[in-house]
């Protein structure tokens, strides 16, 4: 069991899959606290608080109002204080060509949704435990990459 | 601009000043592990502590993560030095060099990193054939050769089950990746002008 607190934060426009997303965090035996955002724009402006801590993860979804995920992730990758901040693709997309953009763009993990409530359980806590190791391992962060 | 550096030497370096700060003499043991010459009084071990952490450096009073850090360290020396090559070398060198069970030291590692020994091997090889391939301009031949695997389609396979890529869109991608921060870096510069 992961005792430590992992801080992750999701965006996703779509609220039924920020809940079935924070159910399937809820299952795993982890010590996670999460945090949503509607948009990358709400993203952003939260970021950019001086009180934010800067979450363990994130979790971006691609087509959102306000803010789209290569967008967002772009203006991440910009600023110093989140350049080094895993991000992790979360999106319904399953083209080759958002997959490689949102990896040149700077996204660290990319997963394509899963249908299945166990295949997305087993894909967060894959996600969520790869990202911790690498962290413990002291690797270098910017040549992390995971395709889901 | 890129640098090339002794990653070893640089750490030790920046250790030696720290504690030269405060007037004590180190020896180091291995590249994780340091003998001091004299005790450290508690006001020392948190002004180390700040001062170190401004390198990413860590003091472990952990006992068990004390151990960890010693299995990683050893399982570093050996892949590094291309001797990774079965279950069985690894728990004697392992047992042989900290003195405990290979069952006590491998439930000890899981415990605290959330991983296995194993896994932990296939992720520094792999991160070490990235490093090559990118840093170093070898071949996946060569960085098979170089890490002791039996052969390229071994590595092949074992990158593309832990990274969910093959080598080559691996690196193609972290060069466009890189193409993408030069143009960022080189816009920003022209915006400040």
């Amino acid at each position: 069991m992961i005792d430590k607190n992992i801080k992750i934060i999701l965006v996703d426009d779509d609220e039924d899959d920020r809940m079935l997303f924070g159910t399937a965090i809820e299952s795993l035996d982890m010590d996670i606290y999460l945090t949503t955002k509607e948009n990358g724009l709400e993203l952003i402006e939260y970021l950019k608080k001086p009180e934010t801590i800067i979450p363990d993860l994130l979790f971006l979804d691609l087509n959102m109002p306000y803010m789209g995920g290569f967008e967002c992730l772009s203006r991440i990758r910009e600023d110093p204080k989140t350049k080094k901040l895993p991000v992790a693709i979360y999106s319904t997309s399953s083209s080759k060509k958002d997959m490689e953009e949102a990896f040149m763009k700077g996204a660290n993990i990319y997963i394509n949704k899963p249908n299945d409530y166990n295949k997305l359980k087993l894909a967060l806590k894959q996600v969520i435990c790869t990202n911790w190791q690498y962290k413990q391992a002291g690797f270098d962060m910017d040549s992390f990459i995971l395709n889901l | 601009m890129n640098l090339k550096y002794n990653y070893a030497k640089a750490l030790q370096k920046i250790v030696k000043d720290e504690f030269d700060k405060f007037g004590i003499q180190i020896d180091f043991e291995g590249l994780a592990e340091i003998n001091l010459h004299r005790e450290l009084n508690p006001d020392e071990i948190m002004q180390l502590q700040e001062n170190l952490s401004a390198y990413g450096i860590e003091i472990i009073s952990d006992q068990k993560e004390l151990l960890v850090e010693k299995i990683k360290n050893c399982i570093i020396e050996m892949v590094q030095q291309g001797e990774v090559d079965s279950f069985y070398k690894t728990s004697f060198y392992l047992t042989e060099k900290l003195g405990y069970s290979y069952g006590y030291l491998s439930n000890t590692f899981s415990e605290v990193t959330y991983s296995t020994i194993e896994n932990f091997i296939i992720l520094q090889k792999i991160e070490m054939v990235k490093s090559m391939l990118m840093k170093e301009n070898f071949s996946l031949t060569e960085a098979a050769h170089k890490l002791n695997y039996s052969s390229v389609a071994h590595l092949s396979n074992q990158f593309k089950k832990k990274v969910g890529l093959s080598p080559s869109s691996f690196l193609k991608i972290m060069e466009q990746r890189e193409k993408i921060n030069l143009k960022n870096n080189v816009e920003l510069s022209r915006n400040k002008l």
